[in-house]
């Protein structure tokens, strides 16, 4: 064990603090377009430095980094509190997925514009009959020539307003196992087939849309891994996707802990011995999910595969930021019935943790069964 | 930044494992709890000594190994698994204390005899009206560190009297002084936090035995035509039980580490890891008997045993509230 930093990984860190403390952009503008913008330009700032897509291997433009040197990105990105970037999708779950799965013709096409944020990505797996059940997708794809006809529906497509291509899962062999029939896609979504519908949530907000695709088409080239793949291709999106957010959120949970140790200070609320209790407690599930994180990294290094630790990682953060942001309301007293822009929204919001990239529940299955060796369940 | 174990420690993992797996079976813990007055044997303790482990954590120019925490916390976790019945902590709590706060006159006079397990000691930290009492291991121990306003104090004459315990693995004495107490002159701050990690420690093993079992029983048992692991009530249970126990060996294994190499982190990394280790040791073996049905709660099954010293080990050493209360201390609440 030797949980200190490498000469080399140190170096690292240096450089990308001494990056981040000089080239900070500054506060993000109010307004959908306007903050969609602000974050395109830094991450062109971010990529014409080197820091876009750190993990991507370094001939597809990436930085080629080791495990530990993506975990300090991103803690360094959340402790300089850098803004995000554009591409969040693209650069966590699309890119890779194409690496991993994308012919070089492929690669060559797809990658670099998700590092410049020239082109921005979505993800359209869910639909309003396939939450959980993710292979019962119904969204169809039809054979036509060159070309797949797809029809159907999606929901929860953050970023679809924006993008340019879309991950698309479709049933194409409705004739095989649901496992079976299934395509990865990458579909162009600046077509007229194609309705995009802001999906309003309980925040207020709308972070998410619908798509409503009607005979979009998507040329025969645009398959990743190959017809009736897709399963295997989704399952790549989805451990990327759990992957970043237990790391990157983990952080964020810390950060947040402080703003509400702060509070908790200065209205002498921390003296309250309930309080104080629940606030060390936070502190000490916050440092559980950074070193079960870095137990994870280890494992992953050792063997190639994650162990049991990195499973548990998004299930774990759902529950401790739900439980911060709860501790907080509580701590705003009667006070907490009045809508407050920090504390009610990510107390509101936090429901979703425990629901977006796997719900909790589906995470328990896939601990239970592929960790502990539980029988399936059904 | 690496949380792997190095080769020798793993070595050490490795032979804990067998030789524990074999001298401790559960039928062996039962036959020491209930059929023997300290809980041990000489022979035990011989064979606990032979390995070495009495003198991992003493300074070599004492007669021990210098080895680290790290190494203790291997060996603690697999004594919590096997609930192996000894001494063995009591001896180490003790010579941690003296070496961190004894005199080097204090320090010669036990610690090679500490190392070597010719002397046996125990640590008494709990105040009655006659000394201290709660004691564990003091029956026939050699020396007896004792805390009393806030001070350490070796007591080598004392008496014992067997008082009724929670957790038959690990036998508590009622201790009186018959001689003088002589006063160790330091702190013995970092002996605290060593002991806790190492409660800590042995307190994941407990969890993991007892997750083990449970994950066990939930592929064996069938009710309702099917086993029932495959009902989301126990696969979720279990689930839950595996985030506890990686939780509480990763923060032990940061404490363990930090006491080693990064003591400003020291105290409150201890904290952390006795806090989270207190809770999960016994709610895990909770869940597990709520696994089991109505077996889990016989007599004639061992769970409970495992349950029992999981619960004692909570209030051993701090219990998870004093701990939480020191982190907020120390994270400045």
């Amino acid at each position: 064990m030797d949980l200190t930093l490498s000469p080399s990984e140190e170096a690292f860190r240096d450089d990308l603090r001494a990056w981040l403390e000089g080239n900070h952009p500054g506060r993000e503008p109010e307004g959908d377009l306007a903050g969609f913008e602000f974050r395109r330009s830094w991450q062109r700032s971010l990529h014409d430095a080197g820091w876009a897509g750190v993990a991507w291997p370094k001939e597809y433009g990436g930085r080629g980094a080791t495990l530990v040197e993506q975990a300090i990105f991103n803690e360094e990105f959340v402790r300089a509190q850098a803004p995000s970037t554009a591409n969040v999708l693209g650069l966590a779950m699309g890119g890779p997925t194409v690496i991993a799965h994308g012919t070089e013709e492929q690669k060559r096409r797809y990658l670099e514009p998700i590092l410049s944020a020239e082109e921005i990505w979505c993800q359209g797996f869910s639909e309003p009959g396939a939450g959980s059940d993710l292979a019962s997708v119904k969204t169809r794809g039809v054979r036509d020539g060159d070309d797949w006809v797809i029809t159907g529906q999606k929901v929860w497509t953050t970023m679809a307003q924006h993008a340019k291509w879309c991950m698309l899962v479709a049933r194409t062999d409705p004739g095989a196992p649901k496992h079976q029939g299934l395509t990865y896609f990458l579909m162009d979504m600046e077509q007229d087939a194609i309705q995009v519908r802001p999906l309003r949530q309980i925040t207020g907000e709308a972070e998410f849309n619908e798509l409503f695709i009607e005979e979009a088409r998507i040329p025969h080239e645009n398959i990743v891994g190959g017809e009736g793949n897709g399963w295997a291709v989704a399952i790549t999106t989805l451990m990327h996707e759990r992957a970043t957010l237990a790391f990157g959120l983990q952080i964020a949970v810390k950060r947040a802990l402080r703003e509400l140790m702060d509070a908790a200070r200065e209205s002498r609320a921390s003296r309250d011995l309930i309080v104080r209790d629940r606030l060390a407690q936070l502190y000490i599930e916050s440092e559980v999910l950074r070193l079960n994180a870095y137990r994870g990294l280890s494992a992953i290094m050792r063997d190639g595969v994650p162990g049991p630790e990195g499973s548990l990682g998004k299930w774990h953060w759902a529950e401790v930021n739900q439980a911060l942001t709860e501790l907080a309301m509580d701590l705003r007293g009667p006070e907490a019935v009045l809508y407050d822009d920090t504390w009610t929204f990510r107390f509101l919001r936090a429901r979703a943790n425990s629901i977006e990239g796997g719900t909790t529940e589906i995470l328990k299955n896939i601990v239970a069964e592929r960790v502990l060796g539980l029988p399936r369940m059904r | 930044m690496n949380f792997d174990l190095t080769d020798d420690q793993r070595a050490i993992q490795r032979t804990a494992r067998d030789f524990l797996a074999d001298a401790y079976k559960p039928a062996e813990v039962r036959r020491l709890a209930y059929d023997t007055t300290r809980g041990f044997t000489d022979e035990g303790w011989a064979a606990i000594c032979d390995l070495g482990w009495p003198a991992l954590l003493v300074p070599e120019d004492h007669g021990g190994l210098g080895l680290g925490v790290i190494e203790l916390a291997v060996v603690q976790e697999e004594l919590g698994a096997s609930l192996a019945p000894s001494p063995f902590l009591s001896t180490v709590a003790a010579a941690a204390v003296i070496a961190d706060a004894g005199s080097d006159e204090q320090r010669e006079r036990w610690l090679p005899a500490l190392a070597a397990g010719e002397a046996r000691g125990a640590v008494a930290t709990l105040v009655d009206d006659v000394g201290w009492t709660a004691v564990p291991d003091a029956d026939g121990a050699d020396v007896i560190v004792v805390r009393e306003n806030d001070a350490w104090s070796l007591v080598a004459d004392t008496s014992a009297e067997a008082v009724e315990a929670l957790d038959s693995t690990r036998r508590l004495w009622r201790v009186r002084a018959e001689g003088d107490l002589e006063p160790l002159p330091g702190e013995g701050e970092r002996a605290f936090d060593v002991v806790a990690v190492a409660l800590a420690a042995e307190s994941v093993g407990v969890a993991r035995r007892a997750m083990d079992m449970a994950v066990q029983y939930a592929k064996e048992r069938e009710q309702f035509g099917r086993p029932i692991g495959a009902y989301q009530a126990i696969s979720h249970a279990c689930a839950q039980m595996l985030l506890e126990v990686e939780g509480a060996r990763s923060t032990t294994l940061y404490a363990a580490w930090a006491l080693d190499n990064e003591p400003e982190s020291g105290p409150l990394a201890a904290s952390m890891a006795k806090a989270y280790a207190s809770d999960a040791g016994w709610r895990v073996p909770a869940a597990a008997l709520q696994v089991h049905g109505g077996i889990g709660f016989t007599w004639e099954h061992d769970l409970h045993l495992w349950l029992k010293r999981g619960k004692a080990n909570a209030y051993l050493w701090g219990d998870s509230r004093a701990h939480r209360d020191r982190v907020a201390n120390l994270i400045g609440l």
